[in-house]
């Protein structure tokens, strides 16, 4: 048995006394009906923050959370109960609403043996809470504050916090799988507001990933957030009203890798496809981008905020080549969304919590870089707008229709940055937008690690990343016509 | 903690047999932060709520959810410094470890001045029955039944729809209880359900989805499930064939449904923690004028049925009926005791959020405020977040409809409105009284004078 397994058994199983025994029997029910697939999911969750306002650290939160969630499928139908109970009879009594979803009798064999996933894990599996000193937690967004404050006397506002949380999973599924995972995950945030003359903006920054906090505390990287986001506030006071309309935009690096997220990200998720509800269903093959782009989903870059050794239905994390050259190569499949296209599980069956149902989700989703030295690519720019850092985005996937919003921007003139530009919406279509993409710049970025993915009222932890990229035409939503 | 049990609410029996252990928690927990933690005060939160949804899509069961979460969360005070913790399990040692846990995180955080309870008269003392407890729980072939006829009406509309994303039903209660060292206690309950449908239209070219969704307290109070299929159904058969107009600046209206959010922007800035930490773009406003003289919008949290109603805040304050914005000027903010101490004010029992947003409708429907507009757009879809609220700079993509001389020509997407929320509001020309009393915020279709749309 694995560390892993070993921790995940005394956290979620040893408490109550529930053994290998007690899932055979609980999956022996669950599949007395006719199900086709059924499984059982543990969770433990504990999450602590720590925020600073007005210079002092005044509140703290400490949060646990943890249950059970019990999944039957029989063809396309779902049922789903959760307990927040760790004890057989709330166990049994969910399995039986769970299976309910299908008709009586049973037909289906039963796992001979539980298997586990045998990957390497992508990140320690240690408890991030207990990684640094209270008070430590305390200094350390404490120098954070001193660090911003000192960049410029126009900080007016300093707002951080200081999130760790430590995700126990274990699932059990009638396939045979058994498997479990520790996942650690911090971030720090910062926001600042500045003021001059009566005019007043804000600039945010922030990182983490799936490590302890001493990456905070022991390298320079928590003061650079509270460095860049002061910077990105004096920008945006000296901005001026963006123009209104399409024109060429070329996307920063890093973080401006939501683009792939919003624009075909979503529409990639195999659910959507499987129900022929997205705009990219039944284009496999196609050319949906120049031949410029190469995008994949990886799961498997160690200590990503959105990485996974295993999903949460126990596949291992994968790197799956979505779009290759141009041409779309595949999907992101959960378990239940694989087998009813006749596809592999690609290791993206996520989901929020034990109470929810999992889905095809994303992990880390970013293109690869290209040729292009960025200088060349901005220099390149007659007139258009150059965007660094973007809030968040959305996408109607059935339409393909998708947008995202600058936080820190400039308008480039004759090939030259001329000034910053006030946030604005960007609008365009999933299936055309990566079509535009004539320059891809030699310097891939990944994300700080702050991404929240939200899905049918499910968030989850995702990354994203890209090279510096131009987009011939862009719908850009300024004020000025 | 017998002071908690002497305070006296009329519940309905069901109500009371659910939130009675939930007292006896509640009383576990307080008594334990001051007795063993030593907290000089407590407030403490127990909640449990239950309910299951349905969606059928193409005819059959998709989806059966059963859903029964509970949640215990306190925040204990040594003087002016606090710790909060929270747990789903309420059993006797998970308490304990709650209690521990918010206690060493207050011994480490700094004190503030403005910190502890809402004061003790401000505390609620009466508790009207404000009707929202309407159980349902429909068995699942009751579900069923609704989500099928729904989806099938809405499949129906027209031979254009091609597919679905189905239709849900669902029925939730919810119990909660609050008590804090003032010796205030108070228990909050309310069902909720709600049908909703889904469908996607082609042309062969390019596909489209809209939806539409009834939410009530009581379940007689839902639209019928042919109703809400139908207007699924038309509202996703109006948006086929949409495209991008050419970039201008035009009058807009937002019709009900969405024009709420920008009243939702209206309270994030007039909220006390984006006031004291000077992130509004409605700083010092308080008694000016933010609105056309036309313009009345008050806070109304004692409405029999709303989705919204609530007789006490989140830290127990009482809720009290108020005007917000009198003829176009800011009356009042909307705070907690936290952020009123800090501006130097008095809270407006806003813990938590506000209680049923009421906007004054007009005289006239959406298609009389479209002949007002003549020429312009109809908004009926947003999307993204570009809303900043330290600014009032709003930018966000959009579908809808191109109107000339008063009529629907054609439907467009991919297009942004753009502009300032200050000069928004300055330029609210008509509040429709078609009004979508769904959420939290009542309002009907609102025509803005002028924005920017950018489209090719």
């Amino acid at each position: 048995m694995s560390e892993i397994m070993q921790q995940a058994r005394q956290r979620l199983l040893e408490p109550t006394a529930l053994d290998e025994r007690d899932l055979d029997r609980l999956m022996s029910q669950l599949m007395s009906n006719q199900v086709d697939y059924a499984d059982i999911y543990f969770e433990y969750s504990r999450h602590e923050t720590w925020s600073l306002e007005e210079g002092k650290v005044k509140s703290g939160s400490h949060n646990i959370d943890q249950g059970v969630g019990i999944r039957a499928i029989s063809g396309e139908k779902t049922g789903f109960a959760y307990s927040d109970e760790l004890v057989l009879p709330a166990l049994e009594q969910a399995a039986t609403t769970a299976k309910a979803i299908a008709r009586s009798g049973a037909n289906k064999q039963l796992p001979v043996a539980w298997t586990g996933a045998s990957n390497k894990a992508l990140y320690a599996s240690i408890d991030p809470v207990t990684t640094l000193e209270d008070q430590a937690k305390v200094a350390l967004l404490e120098r954070v504050e001193a660090e911003a404050r000192k960049q410029d006397a126009r900080v007016s506002q300093v707002m951080a916090e200081l999130s760790s949380v430590q995700d126990v999973v274990l699932v059990a599924a009638s396939d045979g799988t058994l498997a479990a995972d520790i996942r650690p995950l911090v971030r720090l945030n910062v926001t600042v507001i500045v003021e001059e003359k009566g005019r007043r903006e804000r600039g945010s920054s922030g990182g983490g990933g799936r490590f302890g906090l001493s990456v905070f505390s022991d390298t320079d990287r928590a003061l650079q957030y509270a460095r860049d986001a002061v910077q990105q506030a004096l920008v945006n006071l000296q901005a001026k009203a963006p123009a209104a309309g399409m024109m060429p935009v070329v996307l920063g690096h890093g973080w401006p890798g939501i683009l792939l997220h919003e624009a075909i990200g979503h529409g990639l998720e195999g659910d959507f496809n499987r129900k022929g509800t997205s705009a990219f269903s039944g284009r496999i093959g196609e050319k949906v981008a120049s031949d410029l782009c190469t995008v994949v989903d990886d799961a498997t870059i160690p200590d990503r905020r959105g990485s996974l050794t295993i999903d949460d239905e126990g596949t291992a994390g994968q790197n799956t080549v979505l779009i290759e050259n141009g041409i779309l190569k595949g999907y992101m499949q959960d378990k239940m969304n694989a087998r009813l296209m006749g596809m592999a599980a690609t290791g993206n069956g996520r989901r929020e919590s034990y109470s929810c149902l999992p889905m095809p989700r994303m992990t880390n989703t970013y293109m690869l870089a290209g040729q292009s030295d960025p200088e060349e690519i901005i220099s390149s720019l007659d007139k258009g707008l150059y965007a660094v850092n973007f809030g968040g985005g959305q996408v109607d996937i059935t339409s393909g229709k998708f947008v995202f919003t600058a936080s820190e921007a400039y308008m480039v003139e004759g090939g030259k940055i001329s000034y910053p530009v006030k946030g604005a919406t960007l609008i365009g279509s999933g299936p055309e937008v990566l079509t535009q993409v004539s320059m891809v710049g030699n310097d891939l970025e990944l994300d700080h690690g702050v991404g929240v993915c939200g899905k049918d009222g499910q968030s989850v932890p995702v990354g994203v990343g890209q090279p510096t990229l131009k987009i011939d035409e862009l719908t850009v939503g300024g004020t000025e016509v | 903690m017998s002071a908690a049990k002497d305070m006296q609410q009329n519940l309905q029996s069901d109500v009371s047999e659910i939130s009675a252990p939930l007292l006896d928690v509640v009383e576990q927990a307080m008594h334990d932060a001051v007795s063993r933690g030593g907290a000089s005060s407590a407030e403490v939160d127990a909640s449990l709520s239950q309910g299951s949804s349905m969606t059928v899509r193409l005819g059959e069961i998709e989806t059966v959810e059963h859903n029964r979460d509970k949640s215990l969360s306190l925040t204990v005070y040594f003087g002016k410094k606090s710790g909060s913790a929270s747990t789903s399990d309420m059993s006797a040692e998970a308490i304990k470890n709650t209690v521990d846990a918010a206690c060493s995180i207050a011994r480490l955080t700094a004190e503030d001045e403005c910190g502890g309870l809402a004061d003790a008269e401000q505390m609620a003392t009466e508790f009207p029955d404000l009707d929202l407890w309407y159980p349902w729980n429909p068995d699942s072939d009751a579900a069923r039944d609704i989500a099928q006829e729904c989806e099938e009406v809405a499949r129906n509309t027209g031979d254009a729809i091609s597919n679905s994303e189905g239709a849900t039903v669902s029925s939730h209660e919810g119990v909660g209880v609050y008590a804090n060292t003032h010796g205030f206690c108070g228990t909050r309950y309310g069902t909720r359900h709600s049908l909703s449908c889904s469908v996607i239209a082609s042309n062969g070219e390019s596909m489209e989805r809209d939806y539409w969704y009834s939410i009530a307290r009581d379940r007689t109070d839902l639209q019928t499930a042919a109703e809400v299929g139908r207007i699924a159904g038309q509202r996703t058969l109006n948006r086929l064939g949409s495209r991008k107009i050419t970039t201008c600046q035009t009058p807009v209206i937002y019709e009900a449904q969405v024009a709420s959010s920008l009243l939702s922007h209206l309270i994030s800035a007039i909220s006390g923690g984006s006031l004291y930490r000077k992130s509004s773009f409605l700083l010092d406003h308080k008694g000016k004028k933010i609105f056309p003289d036309h313009i009345n919008i008050s806070e109304q949290p004692h409405l029999l049925k709303a989705i919204g109603s609530a007789a006490f805040d989140n830290e127990g304050v009482a809720t009290r009926q108020r005007s917000i914005v009198r003829n176009g000027v800011l009356m009042d903010y909307v705070l907690d005791s936290f952020s009123a101490r800090k501006l130097g004010m008095q809270t407006t029992g806003n813990a938590g959020g506000v209680h049923n947003l009421v906007i004054e409708p007009g005289d006239n429907d959406l298609p009389a405020l479209m002949k007002r507009m003549g020429k312009g757009l109809l908004v009926t879809e947003l999307i993204g977040f570009g809303i900043n609220n330290v600014t009032g700079d709003y930018s966000r993509g959009a579908a809808g409809f191109w109107v000339e001389n008063g009529e629907i020509q054609y439907p467009v997407s991919e297009i942004t409105v753009a502009g300032n929320l200050r000069d928004m509001f300055r330029s609210f020309v008509e509040i429709g009284n078609d009004l979508d009393k769904r959420g939290n915020t009542i309002t009907g279709s609102i025509l803005i004078e002028q924005m920017t749309v950018a489209g090719e």
